[in-house]
C-alpha cells in the first residue's frame, strides 16, 4: 500500500469513507515511514503505539460523519497534548506532561484525528531554521544538511517527507509560511483570533496564531475548517460565524484585484525570487485577476518593530519558567539563585537573547524609547494595509527573500537570520491572514513559495486565489528519499 | 546608543538569568548588533500615531466568576520539580 503515502489528506478522507482504506492501514503506513526517517530528527516524542490503538478503535466503530475520520496527524510540539509530553523544543520543559489539551488539537481529535506524535521546532518557536531546538536541528527532506526553516521546521520536514498526511504549526513572525516555502508545502497563518491560543505554549501573545500545513490548498481548507473555532478560554478569540472553508473552496480569481507592493522588491533579492514573483503575477493575470501596483511604505520598519514587540511579550510570557511549579529546576543556594540557575541552564542561547532584549526594552527608562515607539510603528504598519485594502482584495508577494540555506550558515549572525522573515513579519504585526504556496524551484532545485495576504477574516478569499494559482503552477516536489 | 557589559549584567539580573563573563561578552556583541538594527525606527515620526497593543478591536470579554475545575491538586502538582503533599517546595526564603 505504498500509494497511501501519495494520497492527499482529502484523498485519504474519501477513501476511508468509501471503506477502501482503514485507519489502521493508513496509520501503520505513516508510522513505518516515520520509523525509517529518524535521520531527519522530526519527532521529539512519538506516540505510535497509542496511535495504532486509536486507529483500531476507530475501525471497529467508525464514524464517517467526522471531517478527519481516523486520520493520523503529527503536530508541532508547541501544542499541549493531555498526557503526552510537550516540550516546546526546550530543556526547561523536557519532562513536562500537560494535564490538559490545547483547543486546536482538541478540535482535531473531536473530528476523528489521531495523534502520531510531537514534532520538533525551534525552542519556544524562536528561530527561522529549527537550529535552536534543545532536541537538535531538523534536516530538510529537500537536501542533506539543509534547514527546513523554522520555527515549525519539524512540521514542515515531516509533512514534506511524508511522515504525516498533514500537520499544524504556529506562526508568530513567519514560522508556518517560511518553512512551508523552504520545503515545498502549503502553510496558512490565519487571522489573529481565528484559532484559539489556549494550550499553545506562549511566545508573543499578540502575534501567535496556529495554522494548517498541508500538501495542497484543498487539504489546507479542510484542516483549517477543523481548527478554527471560537473559544472562551482564549480572551482574544473572535466570535464570528465561521464558514465551511473546505466546502466553499473554489477557483474564483476572475475580477479579483490583487496588489503588488513595491516595497517587497528588496535590495539583493535573488533574480530567481523576482522571476517567481513575476510568474505568479502572470498566472493571476491570465486567470482573470486585475493586478495593481500598491505601496506599503512602512514595510522596512516591520522587522525592527517585531524585534521589540515579540521579545518584550516573550520576556513576560517566559517569566513563568522559574523552576517552581513545573519544568526543569537547577538547585541554588537561595530562591533567587535557584531562579537564575534554572533559567540560565534551562533556556538555550536564542531564547535567552530574546528574553534579554525584551527585558531591556521594557525596563524603566527605555520603555518609551523602544516598546512604546514600536507599538506606534505597529499602528502605521497596520494602517498601510488598511489603506491598500480599500483598493485591492488580496496582496501577492514572495514568501521568503531566499531559498533554504545550509545548517550552520546563519547561526552566528542573529540579524541575518532575522532577515529571513522580512516578508512574513508585517502580516503578523497587522494580524492578517496569509498563505504560502509552493510555486517553483531555484537553480539548486530548492523550493520557493509565493505568499497571498488577505483582509482580516478573509481566509476563504486567499484560499480560493491560492487554489486557482495552484492549478496553473503545477508544483512538483523533487525529493528522492535520500535520508532512507 | 551602545549596550555595555554593565548593562548586560543588569539586564541579566532583571531577567533572572545568570550570565558568566564569557557569555556576557558574547551577549554584548549580539545585543549591540540587534539594537543597531532596531534603531532604524528612530527615522520615523510617530508623534501622531496611537500605540497599537492588540489588533483585536473588541474589549476583553468578561465571564462569570465561577469554579470550573475542582479537586485537581494532584494534576497541578504533577509536573512540579519538588512538592510535598499540598505544596510547591522552594529553597528556604524566611530565616
Amino acid at each position: 500500500m505504498s500509494n497511501i503515502l501519495d494520497f492527499t489528506l482529502v484523498d485519504l478522507v474519501e477513501r476511508i469513507k468509501k471503506k477502501d482504506l482503514s485507519s489502521k492501514e493508513i496509520t501503520k503506513t505513516y508510522i513505518e515511514r516515520s520509523e525509517k526517517s529518524k535521520k531527519l530528527n522530526t519527532y521529539i516524542t512519538e506516540d505510535f503505539e497509542s496511535a495504532l490503538k486509536k486507529a483500531d478503535n476507530f475501525d471497529s466503530k467508525p464514524d464517517f460523519n467526522k471531517k478527519l475520520p481516523g486520520i493520523p496527524i503529527a503536530v508541532k510540539d508547541l501544542f499541549c497534548t493531555k498526557n503526552v509530553r510537550t516540550t516546546a523544543g526546550s530543556k526547561i520543559l523536557e519532562n513536562f506532561i500537560p494535564t490538559y489539551e490545547s483547543t486546536v488539537t482538541n478540535n482535531i481529535w473531536n473530528e476523528g484525528g489521531i495523534l502520531l506524535g510531537k514534532l520538533n521546532c525551534d525552542e519556544f518557536a524562536m528561530g527561522s531554521s529549527n537550529e535552536t531546538s534543545f532536541f537538535g536541528n531538523v534536516q530538510s527532506p529537500v537536501g542533506e544538511k539543509l534547514v527546513p526553516g523554522g520555527s515549525s521546521g519539524g512540521s514542515a520536514s515531516a509533512l514534506a517527507a511524508k511522515l504525516t498526511p498533514s500537520t499544524i504549526g504556529t506562526d508568530t513572525g513567519g514560522s508556518i509560511r517560511q518553512p512551508a516555502s523552504f520545503t515545498g508545502i502549503v502553510g496558512l497563518k490565519p487571522t489573529y483570533g481565528s484559532c484559539s491560543r489556549y494550550g499553545i505554549v506562549a511566545f508573543a501573545s499578540s502575534l501567535d496564531q496556529a495554522g494548517p500545513m498541508t500538501r495542497d490548498v484543498k487539504d489546507c481548507a479542510l484542516l483549517f475548517s477543523v481548527i478554527s473555532s471560537y473559544d472562551n478560554k482564549d480572551s482574544t478569540s473572535i466570535n464570528f460565524k465561521r464558514d465551511d472553508y473546505f466546502k466553499k473552496l473554489n477557483k474564483s480569481i476572475k475580477g479579483k484585484k490583487i496588489g503588488i507592493p513595491k516595497e517587497y522588491r528588496v535590495d539583493g533579492m535573488p533574480k530567481e525570487i523576482e522571476d517567481l514573483w513575476q510568474k505568479g503575477i502572470n498566472i493571476a493575470k491570465d486567470a482573470g485577476a486585475e493586478i495593481l501596483d500598491v505601496s506599503l511604505p512602512n514595510t522596512n520598519y516591520a522587522l525592527p518593530t517585531y524585534y521589540i514587540v515579540a521579545p518584550a511579550e516573550a520576556s513576560s510570557n517566559l517569566a513563568r519558567y522559574d523552576g517552581v511549579k513545573y519544568g526543569f529546576r537547577s538547585e541554588g543556594e537561595n530562591l533567587i539563585d535557584m531562579y537564575e540557575k534554572t533559567r540560565s541552564e534551562g533556556f538555550g542561547n536564542e531564547v535567552k537573547r530574546r528574553i534579554m532584549i525584551g527585558t531591556y526594552v521594557l525596563s524603566s527608562g527605555y520603555y518609551d524609547a523602544y516598546y512604546l515607539k514600536a507599538q506606534k510603528v505597529r499602528r502605521l504598519i497596520k494602517n498601510d494595509f488598511d489603506e491598500v485594502y480599500k483598493k485591492v482584495d488580496a496582496i501577492l508577494t514572495p514568501s521568503t527573500p531566499s531559498s533554504a540555506f545550509k545548517i550552520g550558515e546563519k547561526t552566528n549572525d542573529p540579524v541575518s537570520m532575522y532577515l529571513n522573515d522580512i516578508f512574513t513579519v508585517p502580516i503578523n504585526l497587522a494580524g492578517l491572514p496569509a498563505i504560502s504556496i509552493p510555486a517553483g524551484h531555484d537553480q539548486k532545485g530548492y523550493p520557493l513559495g509565493l505568499q497571498i495576504i488577505g483582509k482580516a477574516f478573509d481566509e476563504q478569499n486567499i484560499l480560493n486565489i491560492a487554489y486557482s494559482l495552484e492549478q496553473e503552477i503545477k508544483f512538483k516536489n523533487k525529493m528522492n528519499d535520500w535520508w532512507i | 546608543m551602545t549596550i555595555d557589559l554593565k548593562t548586560v549584567k543588569k539586564i541579566s539580573k532583571l531577567a533572572r538569568i545568570s550570565v558568566d563573563d564569557e557569555k556576557a561578552k558574547k551577549l554584548e556583541n549580539d545585543l549591540n548588533s540587534i539594537f543597531e538594527f532596531i534603531e532604524k525606527l528612530n527615522q520615523l515620526d510617530t508623534s501622531k500615531s496611537e500605540p497599537l497593543t492588540s489588533v483585536v478591536d473588541a474589549n476583553l470579554q468578561l465571564r462569570k466568576d465561577e469554579v470550573k475545575s475542582q479537586n485537581i491538586r494532584d494534576q497541578i502538582l504533577k509536573n512540579s520539580p519538588d512538592e510535598n503533599k499540598d505544596f510547591f517546595v522552594v529553597p528556604k526564603v524566611v530565616e
